[in-house]
């Protein structure tokens, strides 16, 4: 029972944060809520007893993704030299609280949310083995499609190279 | 995992789904949109890990969604670097400015 109660806490801040994505009128708050998605949905894959897919869902969604973002409204939008510095002492002074808040709120979903070790260690087993015989084509999709990726970044940049001459 | 529960949690994907859906149809800038199409992802891929648990296979649930990650952030950076270029051409990263984009 208390269990499911973390489940549904998780499902509704999950549901949440993506409705705040789309209402908000700032990207940026956007971008950030997008992140919080991607954490809880994280949580949720542990919850899942799904390890690997929620340190994937982790390390690329809740963070390349959204430096992706990060960086692209940075290279859209800019701003100068004395608006960052203005922003990022306001911010300071604004958010001073968030930094512990995060880290406190961190170490207690660790706690509350994670599935116990011993379901944690025998998934990992189960994964290499089914990308390794039963799925074994998806690998090579994964590494057709990261190629392809890097080669579309790479013809993308040389066109803008050619177009600034 | 109890019936009551399989049913808030594919409410809730349903929803974030449709958020994601809405906001690729109503709005007209391109990073939006694009955060549009993650929360669509974001659902699918806990969809493929929940029906993995539901039928026992928790490791082809994650090997997929693993895949599923990967053709993501692919995309992404990929769209990320169009729009970019969109915006050297157009000075805007919004839909409308495209429609003047020959070639």
């Amino acid at each position: 029972m208390n269990s499911d109660v973390i489940d549904i806490v998780l499902l509704a801040a999950f549901v949440l944060a993506a409705v705040w994505s789309v209402l908000t009128a700032r990207l940026m708050r956007a971008v950030i809520a997008l992140a919080a998605t991607s954490v809880l949905v994280t949580s949720l894959i542990f919850r899942l007893d799904s390890p690997l897919a929620g340190v994937f869902e982790l390390s690329v969604c809740a963070g390349l993704v959204s430096a992706i973002f990060l960086g692209t409204i940075s290279l859209t939008q800019a701003e100068t030299e004395t608006e960052i510095s203005v922003r990022a002492k306001e911010r300071i002074r604004r958010y001073w609280y968030l930094p512990p808040l995060l880290v406190l709120s961190s170490v207690a979903l660790l706690q509350l949310a994670l599935p116990s070790s011993s379901t944690v260690a025998n998934t990992g087993d189960e994964v290499r083995k089914v990308l390794w015989t039963t799925r074994h084509l998806d690998l090579l999709g994964q590494i057709t499609v990261l190629v392809a990726g890097a080669f579309g970044v790479v013809v993308l940049f040389k066109e803008t190279r050619k177009n600034e001459r | 995992m109890s019936g009551e529960l399989l049913t808030l949690y594919v409410t809730a994907m349903t929803l974030v789904a449709m958020a994601g859906v809405y906001y690729l149809l109503v709005t007209t800038n391109l990073i939006r949109a694009l955060i549009g199409l993650e929360l669509v992802t974001k659902s699918i891929t806990l969809g493929l890990v929940l029906v993995g648990r539901i039928t026992g296979n928790v490791g082809l649930g994650q090997a997929l969604a693993i895949t599923l990650i990967v053709v993501e952030v692919v995309v992404m950076v990929v769209a990320a670097g169009l729009i970019l270029l969109a915006h050297k051409h157009t000075g805007k990263v919004d839909t409308r400015g495209l429609r003047s984009i020959k070639g």
